[in-house]
C-alpha cells in the first residue's frame, strides 16, 4: 500500500528550504532598496546650487564639487575615446581576423586576466608606468589610461558577443558581391554590432563612476576647475575620489553624501539606459 | 555556343577528408547549368569552388585547375574579389543586408568603386527590374530589406548579385526556403536571365532541374558520375547509379 | 589596383592583430612591473622575514617588515565575507533561477544589478556611518572600525556576482533532468537542490570563486570601515588587508618602505592569479559539462 502523503521529513526539509530562500530573497532585495534610499535621503537634501557649482575655497570655508564633476566628465571621455577603438579592433581580430586557437586562447586568457586584476593594482602600475616611467606626473590623462586597460575586456567582451550574432549570411553575401575583408567588416559587420560596443561603453561610464582606489594614485586628488585639455594634463579628483576624500580624510559627511547621492542617481540612470538600449536593439534585429 | 568555364581534374580537401574527386567538366556561356545528387555529394561544395568562397573556411585545400576567361581562377594573378565581381552568386537563404532595399543592390557597384548618384540609381533600376521585383518595391526603395517576403528577398539578392553585372550567376538551392509560388517565380527569372547570363544551380529539386535547365551534372560521394543535356540525362541515363536516383531509389 | 588593395588589406589585419594583442601586451606590462618592483624588497627582508613575520612597523626607528597581519586578515576577511555571502547568493539564486515568478523575477535582477553598480565608495560611506557605530554600541567597543565591519560590507559587495552567476549555471542545467525527477515524485523544491544544483555545481563554485576574487581585491570600501591598523586579525579590532596595507602609505612612503608596498602588492597578484586560473577551471568544466 504505497503512503498518501510524502513523508514528514521530507515536508520539514522542503519547508526549511523554502523558508531559507525567502529570508535570503527578501534579504537582497531589502539591501539594495535600503542602501538606495539611505543614500537618497540623505544626500538630495545637502545637493545644492552652489555646490555644484563652485569650487572648493579654504578662504570662504566652502566645498563645491564643479571641478570634480568636470574631472569626471573629462576622464570619462578620455578613456571612452581610447578604449573603444582598442576593444573593438581587438573584438574583431578575434572574431574575424584570428585562425589560430591557440592565439585566441592566450587573448581571451589575458582578457579575463585583466577583468580579474583589482583596481588598488592597476592604480599601483598605473602609478609606476603612466606617471613615472611615461613621465605623466599624476594627471586626469594617467588616470584615463589606467581605466582604459582596465575597462579593455568590458568593450571586448560586449562587442565580441555582439559580433557573434552578426548572421554569417551577411558575411557571405559581402564576400559573394566581391568586396573585401575590410570593406565587409567596415559596411556590414560593424553597423550591425553596434549595439555590443554602446552597452560596453555603458558599463565602462559605469565603472568609471565608481572607481576609486585606480584613480587615487594616478589623478590624483586636486580640486581645481580646468578646461578638457589643461584638465587632462593635470592632476583632478573625480566624484568617487571626492567622495572618499571628503568621507575619510576631512569627515566632510555632508559633502560626502551630496556626492553619494549624485553617484547613485547616475548609477540608477545607467542602470535603466542598459535595459532601455538593450531593450530597443532586440526590437531593431527582430524586423 | 563556347564553354565559359572548363574545370580540369579538380580535386579538394577539407582537411584530410576529400570532398570532391577529379572533377571535369565544362560550362556552355548562356545556358542554365543544373547541379543534382544527394545530400552531401558535393555539389554544393563545387558550386562554391567556382567563385573561391570556399576560402573562407579554414582548412580546404585544392587542385586541378578552373579556367574562366582563359585564365586559372587559382592562379596568383587573379585577384578574388574581381573574379566574385565576375562569377556572382546566390544563397539557399535569402540574406539581405540589414540595410534599405537601395543600398542593398548598391553594395556591389559601390564595393567596385562607383559612387555617382545617378548611375548608382540607374543600376539599381536596372537590377531590380532584371530580378523581376521592380515594380513591388519602386515605392519603397529606402525601408529595409528585411521587411520583405522571403521570396521578395531572395529575388532582392538576385538582383543585388546582377548589380555588379556579372557574366556567371552560381545558385544554391536558391528555392528550397521559399513556397512553391516564389518558387516558381525564380525559375521563371532564371529562365529570362540565361540570355544574358550563365547560370549554374543546385537543386535538391529535380523537376525544378527539368523545367529550368539546359544541361545537368549528377554528383555522388565527391564525384561527378554522369553530365549532359539534361532532357537526354533524364530519358537515358548512361550510368546505373545516375538512374537509380532521378528514379528515385535512393537520396 | 590589384596590389594595393592585398597591401591595404595585410596592413589592416596587421593592425587588428596589435590590436588583439594589447591584452596580452597589457598583463605582461603589468606582471613585469609587479615583480620587477616587487623583488628588491623581499630580497631585502627575506622572503621568510617577509611573508611570516607578524610585525608591520614601516616607519619606526628599526622598521619590520611582516606582512603575515595583512595576508590572514585577507585571508578571514575574504572568508567572513564568503561565509556570508554564498549562501544568500546561492539560495537567491536558486530561487530566481527556477521559482520566482517573471515579475519578481524581473524587479529582483533589477534590485541586483543595483548592488552591483553602487560604487565600492558608497558601501564605505555606508558602512562608515551605520555599520560602524552599531558595532560599536552591540559589542561595547570603543571603535566599530574592525575586522567585522569590513566582513559585512564584503559580503553585501560579492553579493551580485555570486548571484548572476549561480542563476547563468542554474539555468543552463537541461531541462530533461528535472523532468526525470518530477517523473519520479521529487517535489520542485527536492528537485531543484537535488538535481540541478548538483548538475550546476561547477557553475556555482565558479561563481564562489568569483566572489573570492572580488572580495580579496576590495580596497576601497575597507578601507573605510576596517580601522586600518596593522594588527593581527581578530573580528573587534582594527585591521589591515593586503590591498589597504598597498593603499593607505603608498602617498607618503619612500625607499624600502615603498619598495615593500611593491612586495604586497606582488603577493596579492599572485593570490588573484591563482584565483583567476581556478576560476578558469570551474568555468572550462562547466562549459563542458
Amino acid at each position: 500500500m504505497p503512503e498518501k502523503q510524502i513523508s514528514g521529513k521530507r515536508k520539514a526539509y522542503i519547508r526549511i528550504m523554502k523558508t531559507l530562500m525567502a529570508v535570503s530573497v527578501i534579504l537582497t532585495f531589502s539591501l539594495a532598496v535600503s542602501v538606495v534610499v539611505y543614500v537618497l535621503i540623505k544626500g538630495i537634501p545637502n545637493i545644492s546650487w552652489e555646490l555644484l557649482s563652485t569650487e572648493p575655497s579654504y578662504l570662504t570655508d566652502r566645498i563645491g564639487i564643479l571641478p570634480d564633476i568636470l574631472n569626471t566628465v573629462y576622464i570619462i571621455l578620455a578613456t571612452l575615446l581610447l578604449v573603444i577603438p582598442l576593444g573593438v579592433g581587438a573584438a574583431i581580430y578575434l572574431t574575424e581576423y584570428a585562425k589560430n586557437k591557440k592565439m585566441v586562447a592566450a587573448i581571451e586568457y589575458a582578457a579575463e586576466t585583466l577583468s580579474g586584476i583589482p583596481s588598488i593594482i592597476y592604480g599601483l602600475v598605473g602609478m609606476l608606468f603612466f606617471c613615472q616611467f611615461l613621465n605623466m606626473q599624476t594627471s586626469l590623462l594617467a588616470g584615463a589610461l589606467t581605466l582604459v586597460i582596465m575597462n579593455l575586456p568590458t568593450i571586448m567582451r560586449t562587442t565580441q558577443e555582439s559580433l557573434k550574432t552578426v548572421p554569417q549570411s551577411y558575411r557571405e553575401g559581402a564576400f559573394g558581391l566581391g568586396a573585401g575583408k575590410w570593406r565587409v567588416i567596415r559596411t556590414v559587420v560593424l553597423p550591425d554590432c553596434v549595439d555590443g560596443v554602446i552597452t560596453g561603453c555603458i558599463l565602462t561610464v559605469g565603472r568609471i563612476l565608481g572607481e576609486s582606489a585606480a584613480l587615487l594614485f594616478t589623478a590624483g586628488v586636486v580640486h581645481t576647475v580646468n578646461g578638457l585639455f589643461e584638465g587632462l594634463s593635470n592632476a583632478g579628483a573625480t566624484l568617487t575620489v571626492a567622495l572618499y576624500f571628503y568621507a575619510k580624510e576631512q569627515g566632510e559627511f555632508e559633502v560626502a553624501f551630496a556626492i553619494a547621492a549624485i553617484l547613485m542617481l547616475l548609477t540608477l540612470g545607467i542602470n535603466l539606459l542598459v535595459t532601455l538600449v538593450g531593450r530597443y536593439f532586440k526590437k531593431r534585429r527582430s524586423i | 555556343m563556347s564553354n565559359i568555364i572548363t574545370v580540369d581534374d579538380l580535386c579538394l580537401w577539407y582537411g584530410s577528408t576529400q570532398a570532391l574527386h577529379n572533377i571535369n567538366i565544362e560550362i556552355p556561356e548562356k545556358s542554365i547549368t543544373a547541379l543534382i545528387g544527394p545530400s552531401g555529394c558535393g555539389k554544393s561544395t563545387f558550386l562554391k569552388t567556382l567563385n573561391r568562397m570556399n576560402d573562407l573556411i579554414p582548412d580546404v585545400k585544392t587542385t586541378g585547375k578552373i579556367i574562366y576567361k582563359d585564365r586559372d581562377i587559382f592562379s596568383p594573378s587573379v585577384d578574388v574579389n574581381i573574379l566574385r565581381k565576375e562569377i556572382g552568386m546566390v544563397f539557399q537563404k535569402p540574406n539581405p543586408f540589414p540595410m534599405s532595399i537601395y543600398d542593398n543592390i548598391a553594395y556591389g557597384p559601390r564595393t567596385h568603386g562607383i559612387t555617382n548618384r545617378i548611375k548608382l540609381d540607374e543600376i539599381v533600376e536596372e537590377s531590380l527590374r532584371d530580378a523581376a521585383i521592380w515594380d513591388e518595391v519602386k515605392d519603397r526603395l529606402k525601408k529595409n530589406a528585411l521587411g520583405l517576403s522571403g521570396g521578395q528577398q531572395q529575388r532582392l539578392c538576385i538582383a543585388r548579385a546582377l548589380a555588379v553585372k556579372p557574366d556567371v550567376l552560381l545558385m544554391d538551392e536558391p528555392t528550397s526556403a521559399l513556397d512553391p509560388i516564389s518558387t516558381s517565380k525564380i525559375e521563371e527569372l532564371a529562365l529570362q536571365l540565361k540570355d544574358k547570363y550563365t547560370i549554374i544551380i543546385v537543386t535538391h529539386n529535380m523537376q525544378q532541374a527539368v523545367r529550368i535547365s539546359d544541361q545537368t551534372a549528377f554528383f555522388l560521394l565527391g564525384e561527378l558520375v554522369e553530365y549532359g543535356n539534361t532532357e537526354e540525362m533524364f530519358s537515358r541515363p548512361e550510368d546505373k547509379r545516375t538512374e537509380d536516383y532521378i528514379t528515385g531509389r535512393f537520396g | 589596383m590589384k596590389h594595393k588593395n592585398h597591401l591595404l588589406e595585410n596592413v589592416i589585419h596587421g593592425v587588428f592583430l596589435i590590436l588583439g594583442l594589447i591584452t596580452v601586451g597589457c598583463v605582461l606590462l603589468i606582471t613585469a612591473y609587479l615583480v620587477v618592483s616587487g623583488i628588491p624588497a623581499i630580497r631585502e627582508i627575506g622572503l621568510f622575514n617577509f611573508l611570516t613575520g607578524d610585525t608591520w612597523a614601516s616607519t619606526a626607528a628599526e622598521p619590520s617588515f611582516g606582512i603575515l597581519p595583512f595576508i590572514l586578515t585577507s585571508v578571514y576577511g575574504t572568508a567572513g565575507a564568503i561565509l556570508l555571502g554564498v549562501p544568500v547568493g546561492f539560495l537567491t539564486a536558486v530561487y530566481l533561477a527556477k521559482i520566482a515568478s517573471p515579475a519578481v523575477k524581473s524587479v529582483m535582477t533589477s534590485a541586483v544589478s543595483l548592488l552591483a553598480g553602487i560604487p565600492s565608495v558608497v558601501y564605505g560611506l555606508v558602512g562608515m556611518i551605520i555599520l560602524v557605530p552599531a558595532i560599536r554600541t552591540c559589542f561595547n567597543l570603543s571603535d566599530g572600525s574592525c575586522l567585522l565591519a569590513a566582513i559585512i560590507v564584503l559580503g553585501v559587495m560579492i553579493l551580485p556576482s555570486i548571484i548572476d552567476v549561480s542563476i547563468t549555471a542554474l539555468e543552463a542545467v537541461p531541462k530533461e533532468y528535472e523532468d526525470a525527477s518530477f517523473a519520479l515524485g521529487a517535489t520542485p523544491i527536492e528537485t531543484y537542490f537535488k538535481v540541478s544544483v548538483p548538475a550546476a555545481k561547477s557553475g556555482i563554485a565558479a561563481a564562489v570563486v568569483l566572489g573570492v576574487g572580488r572580495a580579496i581585491g576590495e580596497a576601497t570600501a575597507v578601507m573605510m570601515v576596517s580601522g586600518n591598523v596593522p594588527n593581527m586579525p581578530s573580528l573587534f579590532q582594527s585591521v589591515r588587508f593586503l590591498t589597504t596595507a598597498v593603499a593607505s602609505e603608498m602617498s607618503y612612503s619612500s625607499g624600502l618602505q615603498q619598495q615593500a608596498l611593491f612586495s604586497i602588492a606582488l603577493v596579492l597578484f599572485l593570490f588573484i592569479m591563482l584565483i583567476n586560473a581556478t576560476l578558469n577551471f570551474f568555468l572550462k568544466r562547466n562549459k563542458e559539462e
